[in-house]
């Protein structure tokens, strides 16, 4: 990393909790991330309900670039970078669907959904000699793995396998995927994506829902109005007690919640099915589960740009890279498959006015980071490094959850999650291949 | 005489015309003027407030160019919900609009569509009108967002309401950070 001939290192110090603002408005570094972050990691791409059938496609985003996820006609997924070998037009620009090949609109060539190149125009007479087709096929990623429907990519073969990548934040997505009543049934999405551009840098928005638990105070109007699932103020029920979670080696940050197995969980008032649906699926959960049923996500990111919402909402973001000041953000909310219509229609209501561009929590969130990012852009402010100080020298083990973990009441303040994403953002800014990067080192 | 098949004669349609343009370019008015509480009262209590999301789809599949009814959208309110957005702009730290952006809605192409009988009981009419709405907030942060509007309004005791409002706009990947503004 070649930034003012120093280190990213040099940028973030973890241990007095101090991060410079050139992380987050300087070009140089945003462009270095395209390669250095965006290139590498594991990043999410879609969901297995997203291509249901063989022949399904869905045009995702791998950091700035334009991917197409696909069904092939043996039900293998998928993910090829959206642009013909021939001349680099898109090959796909519907945003959803059912195909047999992609035909590129500027010369013809065609791709199976595995990504073969099987038309080429004029290729008997046109090639002398005849190029190899099977060295033309579309751009597929190096590593493809799905977990509980999620669909993950990474462009480089050298990363970790995404079990290890995850590392401590696994059970995470076991209990944010998993069925309400903590049993084998699947969750899928909830309907289309929402797609909307903000004026932010993409760390911003990955380290709010890492673990900011002090920008709550921004939501006070949604508070004061009340919008949850039950009557009365506030914006979700109370989930018990919250726990920060870092993973010290891997750089991803959750926000779990308690309940206690006794606690007589009242949730979704407003409706009558879906409160009788989640009593119910507490009720098997503690069948199941015992004392670890009141164990659920309220909120993380998964290093660099996933985050995720486990209760209410229940939803999954991608903050994607469009410059260092803009961010695309996709949003998708998931459900239990096999809840009533009727829950599904009242969540879906929910999780609606929560989140997305007309979300009232959410558009404040996207306030203060768009203001954010633009007072931080100038020549004296990029001299000033932020305050990152919050819990220093708080968090150890705990039984419940692993990682590094702050409890009850300094996880309400702590930033050791943040931190924790910017000591990983630096690690994969100075090194130079996944050999510098793993085994995932925790200093 | 517009192509309605509303059985009034030229002159009663010319007024009712005038009077569903009218009410829209007040609506206008008040969104414009932040006179919120006025321009809920416009919304029946059964309304739905609905703006599907657009996709980019296939020609032969032009049907499938918004999301349905059951699918996510970018709002679908009734009017507990508009109401709590009223709410929350008037706590005064509703930070997406403190300070408030400055709005104008430029409401056009107003027509009335063929009534759904003379028998409905609910007196409804079907309307559609454009819409551009354009938001500069803070400094220099402008949003121009442009689209459809249709809507069913019903009579209630002699004056018009919005029963229905379906608004389409005219992008699939959302040009605005935020939808605070009403359509």
């Amino acid at each position: 990393m070649t930034f003012n001939g120093g280190s990213a290192k040099s940028l973030v110090d973890f241990q007095r909790g101090e991060i410079s603002r050139e992380v987050f408005v300087n070009e140089g570094l945003y462009r270095e991330e395209l390669d250095r972050i965006f290139a590498r990691a594991w990043l999410y791409v879609g969901h297995e309900s997203q291509i249901r059938r063989p022949g399904d496609y869905f045009v995702s985003c791998m950091g700035e670039e334009s991917v197409i996820l696909t069904r092939d006609p043996l039900g293998t997924p998928h993910v090829f970078l959206n642009t013909c070998r021939h001349r680099g037009m898109k090959v796909c620009r519907y945003d959803e669907g059912h195909t047999v090949h992609f035909i590129c609109p500027y010369h013809g060539w065609s791709y199976a959904t595995d990504g073969r190149l099987v038309g080429v125009q004029q290729y008997e007479t046109g090639y002398q000699p005849p190029f190899d087709k099977s060295q033309w096929g579309l751009i597929e990623v190096a590593q493809l793995a799905t977990y509980k429907g999620t669909i993950w990519a990474t462009w480089d073969a050298a990363a970790p396998p995404f079990l290890d990548y995850l590392g401590e934040a696994r059970i995470a997505l076991d209990l944010a995927l998993g069925a309400w009543d903590g049993g084998d049934g699947e969750t899928e999405l909830l309907g289309s994506v929402q797609k909307w551009l903000i004026p932010s840098n993409w760390k911003f928005v990955a380290e709010n829902f890492a673990g900011d638990g002090l920008h709550v105070v921004s939501h006070r109007s949604v508070d004061m109005t009340g919008i949850g699932p039950t009557a009365g103020e506030g914006r979700r029920d109370n989930p018990g007690r919250l726990l920060l979670a870092m993973s010290p080696a891997w750089g991803h940050g959750i926000t779990y919640s308690y309940l206690p197995p006794t606690t007589n969980r009242v949730e979704y008032a407003a409706s009558p099915a879906t409160s009788d649906y989640f009593t119910q699926c507490w009720e098997r959960r503690l069948t199941k589960l015992g004392s670890q049923a009141g164990l659920q996500v309220v909120v993380g990111t998964l290093f660099p740009n996933m985050s995720m919402h486990g209760q209410q909402p229940r939803t999954i973001l991608v903050a994607h890279p469009r410059g260092v000041a803009t961010t695309e953000m996709w949003r998708v909310y998931f459900v239990d498959k096999d809840a009533p219509q009727e829950v599904k229609q009242f969540l879906r209501h929910y999780y609606i006015r929560y989140s997305g561009p007309a979300g009232m929590t959410e558009q404040d969130d996207m306030e203060n980071w768009n203001y954010a990012t633009a007072a931080s852009r100038g020549t004296i402010a990029r001299r000033h490094p932020y305050n990152y100080k919050a819990g220093l020298g708080v968090g150890g083990s705990h039984e419940l959850v692993p990682g590094v973990v702050t409890d009850y009441p300094v996880s309400m303040s702590s930033e050791q999650n943040t931190r924790t994403l910017y000591r990983r953002w630096a690690q994969f800014m100075d090194a130079n291949s996944w050999a510098d990067l793993t085994p995932a080192r925790a200093f | 005489m517009a192509n309605t098949h509303i059985p009034v004669s030229p002159l009663n349609y010319l007024m009712l015309a005038k009077e569903v343009e009218d009410f829209f370019y007040r609506e206008a008015d008040l969104l414009d003027e932040r006179r919120y509480e006025e321009w809920l009262t416009i919304f029946t209590d059964d309304v739905r407030y609905w703006m599907p999301i657009r996709k980019n789809v296939p020609y032969r599949a032009e049907h499938g160019d918004m999301t349905d009814e059951n699918d996510i959208a970018w709002i679908d309110d009734d009017k507990t919900t508009l109401t709590k957005r009223v709410r929350q702009i008037q706590t005064g730290v509703h930070w997406a609009e403190e300070p408030a952006s400055r709005i104008c809605h430029i409401i056009s192409n107003i027509r009335l569509l063929e009534a759904p009988g003379t028998e409905n009981s609910n007196h409804e009419l079907a309307v559609t009108s454009r819409f551009c709405v354009y938001r500069n907030r803070v400094e220099t942060e402008t949003d121009f967002l442009v689209g459809r509007r249709h809507d069913m309004l019903r009579r209630v005791d002699g004056r018009l309401m919005v029963a229905r409002r379906k608004i389409i706009l005219d992008q699939s990947v959302l040009m605005a950070k935020n939808l605070t503004m009403f359509f």
